[in-house]
């Protein structure tokens, strides 16, 4: 990092010494694992920037708001709505939970067979070592899976500001009531936060700007269709990861820029891999930075993955809102609509997903499916059966996988993989 | 041409040399030891081959240390079995540290596999171990336990687990040779899991050390309800694989 920031994170608490380790740990990984890839876009040198400086230069940014007055909300899930953040002048970042950390002190609270992400957010919050946490006004928790369901009431006795977001589990009318009830909800807690009270000006504003990068991202998935791959699977996940921490505003600006970059190397037919490479599509879990392990096995096995089926991915960013609403409560209703569409798996029956899922396998052409699933996270794993036989049936090789954030498996993940390969080369 | 495949596994190092019609002209196995590339090193110095391919879990370090192309056990023992069985579409292998189950369309081209969780449950390491527990040498764990007289069910499937269970069963009197029984059959059945979500009938050819178990070959034959087929060295099966596909690489170079 440019600047020393010891001082700044002193200040806000974080636990220096175990935050040294992380960073050490962080950059070694983000060296090997990205540094090493030939071939990146040239845009992707931002990426790199925003990475180096992820508890730095940024964390100093949101600071800097905050003296000037606006606030900073943390949220684990896509389904919290950065618009009507936005539009109450205040900032949301997505929260560490892509690493094990403070495992001892964490299974003090939770079960050992809880999974890595949920561990994971409380370990950068026991550890002290997030300065995004300790920086938030306001930290959102949701009701999705019973993991998470039932470990925000453990994190509230950690963590102050605290606020949970129900949300539905099946798409009817009732459930899009509730998760629209809940989004007026959450628009009078961050009025009451921020003082300000959202205009339809701002929520406009807000839904524009979202929107914006939203389809950034878009224009970036349908690049990737592209043979030879102009972009690797590993950058493009840290776009989509990035996506949850960056100024929304210039992280559309670099996507954007990229998007330029890829689509003369398409014209050139330059790619990060030789032609015929292999295509695989990955669905399931959100890998939330640094979870790299599994792109880093796909590709460093002569893969390119070409799409993510994921909350980090297409799950996450899909669909714009329809920004041609006059009043608040028209705009409220088109952020429903467009939220109310995710279809992960803690909806029942989710058949949208499988539809997705096949959506993308053809869009992108991809020659298998690695169905990435955490240990322990029941949903996706429960669902990655009924995905595996959809796929099978209509002819497309599925591999499923179940793993962690530890590194104890990546002999067998390798093996699995490279046959998985093999199989589809 | 001489075209040799060396499976680097974690119990064992096979290596196998065949000539251009695929006939084997030589085989050699040795313990893997705690330095597997120097064992690897002495197997090859003592046998003659123009291009090797290397498999198992010490592909890699093999690829690094002697610059060989690898391949994985999953896709060597599947080109072996179907190069000797041809019309066999399922392949089970059961080796030291893991264990696969293989469908293959009627080409021989992998359809789908499914290999053992991360630790040695159902593997040639927890019968090892539970053999040695019992008193048994591992070549005659199989045929004594086929003559137990009465059956005894064990749940655990961790090794860990499953030892405290037959220190138990030891404990109350049970005799070893139903205990071994019981241990086979918990093997048994998990393999049977991952055979049944690759494939549902016809022949399975059986690879890996395991094979060479009659307890294991009489109770899967019996719980499947299939036939199945020993290759005459199924332990070298991998090493096979690999030299079948080195030359088919080099065929298709040339």
């Amino acid at each position: 990092m440019s600047t020393d920031y010891r001082q700044m994170w002193a200040d806000m608490g974080l636990d220096l010494e175990a935050h040294d380790a992380l960073l050490g740990v962080l950059g070694q990984g983000y060296g090997d694992i990205y540094m090493a890839q030939k071939n990146r876009p040239e845009g992707m040198a931002y990426f790199d920037f925003v990475m180096s400086e992820v508890h730095g230069l940024r964390i100093q940014e949101l600071l800097d708001e905050k003296k000037a007055g606006r606030k900073i909300i943390g949220s684990y899930c896509v389904f919290v709505p950065e618009e009507i953040a936005l539009a109450a002048n205040a900032t949301l970042v997505g929260l560490c939970s892509g690493a094990d950390f403070a495992m001892e002190e964490v299974e003090k609270l939770l079960p050992r067979n809880t999974c890595a992400l949920i561990k994971s957010a409380f370990g950068f919050k026991l550890g002290k070592v997030c300065p995004y946490l300790e920086s938030a006004d306001m930290i959102v928790g949701e009701n999705t899976c019973d993991g998470k369901k039932k470990a925000y009431e453990s994190l509230g006795s950690l963590i102050e500001n605290l606020y949970v977001m129900d949300l539905p589990q099946v798409k009817s009318a009732q459930g899009r009531e509730l998760l629209k009830a809940e989004y007026i909800r959450f628009k009078e807690a961050v009025e009451n936060l921020t003082g300000v009270t959202i205009t339809a000006e701002s929520l406009s504003a807000a839904i524009e700007t979202v929107n914006a990068k939203r389809k950034a991202m878009h224009r970036l998935a349908l690049l990737r269709k592209a043979d030879p791959a102009p972009i690797s699977g590993l950058d493009a996940l840290l776009a989509n990861q990035v996506f949850f921490y960056d100024n929304p505003a210039r992280f559309t600006a670099s996507v954007n820029k990229i998007c330029d970059e890829v689509e003369q190397r398409i014209a050139a037919q330059e790619g990060v891999f030789a032609g015929k490479t292999p295509r695989i599509l990955i669905s399931g879990c959100p890998q939330a930075v640094p979870n790299w392990k599994l792109p880093m096995i796909v590709e460093g096995s002569g893969a390119v993955i070409v799409g993510e089926e994921s909350c980090v991915g297409e799950r996450g960013t899909r669909n714009l809102t329809d920004n041609s609403g006059k009043t608040i409560d028209e705009m409220i209703e088109a952020l429903v609509d467009r939220y109310f569409q995710v279809d992960c798996a803690i909806f029942t029956p989710n058949k949208e997903r499988i539809d997705h899922i096949k959506e993308m396998a053809k869009l992108y052409k991809a020659d298998g499916v690695i169905h990435y699933g955490l240990q322990f996270c029941q949903p996706y794993l429960m669902e990655a059966i009924p995905v595996e036989k959809a796929l099978e049936d209509i002819g497309l090789p599925c591999l499923r996988i179940e793993t962690d954030y530890s590194m104890e498996d990546m002999g067998q993940l390798k093996t699995r993989v490279e046959a998985f390969i093999e199989q589809i080369s | 041409m001489l075209f040799g495949g060396i499976d680097i596994g974690s119990r064992s190092i096979e290596l196998v040399v065949i000539d251009e019609n695929g006939e084997q002209v030589q085989s050699l196995k040795a313990d893997t030891g705690f330095d597997p590339m120097s064992e690897a090193d002495k197997m090859i110095e003592s046998t003659r081959f123009d291009q090797i391919m290397a498999t198992g879990y010490g592909r890699n370090l093999f690829e690094v240390s002697f610059d060989a192309p690898t391949v994985t056990e999953i896709k060597a023992h599947a080109t072996a079995a179907f190069h000797l069985h041809n019309d066999s579409y399922t392949i089970l292998d059961i080796g030291g540290q893991d264990s696969k189950a293989i469908a293959l369309y009627e080409t021989g081209k992998i359809k789908k596999f499914e290999m053992n969780d991360r630790c040695a449950a159902g593997t040639g390491k927890f019968l090892e171990i539970m053999a040695k527990n019992l008193g048994f040498s591992i070549e005659d764990f199989g045929d004594q336990a086929l003559l137990a007289e009465k059956e005894i069910n064990i749940s655990s499937m961790c090794t860990v687990f499953a030892e405290s269970e037959v220190t138990s069963l030891i404990g109350r009197g049970e005799s070893p040779r139903e205990i071994a029984k019981g241990l086979h059959d918990s093997v048994v059945r998990r393999a049977a899991g991952m055979i049944n979500r690759v494939s549902s009938g016809g022949k399975i050819v059986f690879t890996g050390g395991v094979a060479k178990n009659s307890c294991m070959v009489k109770m899967l034959e019996k719980r499947l309800e299939r036939e199945i087929v020993i290759p005459e060295n199924p332990q070298f099966m991998g090493a096979l694989g690999a030299a079948l596909l080195c030359r088919a690489a080099n065929t298709e170079k040339s």
